[in-house]
């Protein structure tokens, strides 16, 4: 049975799993630096153009944002359970959370999608006809653009890769309490998921208290 | 639902309902006028959802340390950025 799961070079499973854990971790580091090197410029810009940031904030869409934020939150409680009932041995039920964390991750690109396409309409986009006049406020929507597009492309990351496992899982439901691949599956949506807990208070809640 | 499945569900649920409170505060105390407390009352909030996404879901103190380890490098180096970084910016 264990033999199924276990991969060279690994001597035992428990091995292989703290290896994968271990690895992925490493991986989520790595990914938070990149994040953060976008909040340290967001930063950076911001305290050099409060006024033209607060403006700025204020035309985001509050409503699809705080949406998308419970969205993620819940595709991160889905997907967190799922790991815990793989490992309780109720692989049925692993597996409809795992589409369920599939669900929510594409509605959350579709009103991404409907968010966007209002954006546009109201020419949010840096460079000629840009509707605000405050210094900044185009800065801020260049790093708007630029971190919820670089984490549409990890949400689609993950899409695929907890896709990944809900076909293999289908197959093989002991394959999903077994593998190490939930484990770093989920991790990396939950990664996803705190990216964009960071980025919503920066890009949907500055200035709504200000004007 | 018998007791293994409810327990199961019993603390990510928990921890989900808590996150929902905290969004729905957050979203509150942005339309209140706190100057620049606004700003650092929304990251710190975001910072406690982070952190129970980080204990809860993704299992932190269930893990071994090696991996505890690892997940405390990048915030603690992105600490020292900011602090590197910021020192700067906030005393010019």
């Amino acid at each position: 049975m264990s033999g199924a799961f276990l991969k060279p070079p690994f001597e035992n499973l428990e091995r292989q799993h703290v290896a994968v854990s271990f690895g992925m971790w490493i991986f989520l580091g790595s990914e938070i630096l990149l994040f953060a090197g976008l909040f340290a410029g967001y930063g950076v810009y911001r305290n050099l153009c409060p006024d033209g940031f607060l403006a700025a904030g204020r035309e985001t869409d509050i409503v699809y944002g705080t949406i998308n934020t419970a969205i993620l939150m819940t595709s991160s409680l889905a997907i967190a359970v799922a790991g815990r009932a793989a490992r309780a041995g109720f692989g049925k039920m692993a597996w409809r959370l795992l589409i369920a964390t599939i669900v929510l991750g594409l509605l959350f690109l579709v009103l991404k999608g409907f968010e966007y396409r209002e954006d546009i309409e109201k020419h949010l986009i840096p460079g000629a006809g840009f509707p605000l006049a405050q210094k900044g406020a185009q800065i801020f929507f260049t790093y708007y653009w630029v971190m919820t597009g670089v984490h549409a492309i990890h949400v689609t990351c993950g899409l695929i890769a907890v896709g990944r496992l809900a076909v293999a899982g289908r197959r093989n439901l002991a394959w999903l309490a077994g593998s190490a691949s939930e484990d770093a599956t989920a991790l990396y949506w939950h990664l996803v998921d705190v990216i964009w807990i960071v980025l919503y208070p920066l890009l949907y809640l500055t200035g709504r208290a200000h004007g | 639902m018998d007791e293994r499945r409810r327990e199961i569900w019993i603390r990510p649920l928990l921890t989900w309902a808590a996150l929902c409170v905290l969004l729905a505060a957050t979203c509150a105390l942005a339309y209140v006028p706190m100057g620049r407390a606004n700003l650092a009352v929304s990251l710190a909030i975001a910072a406690a959802k982070a952190g129970l996404v980080g204990v809860v879901f993704m299992r932190l103190f269930e893990n071994n340390p090696l991996n505890r380890l690892a997940a405390a490098a990048g915030p603690i180096w992105i600490f020292v950025m900011f602090l590197l970084l910021f020192s700067d910016y906030a005393t010019r």
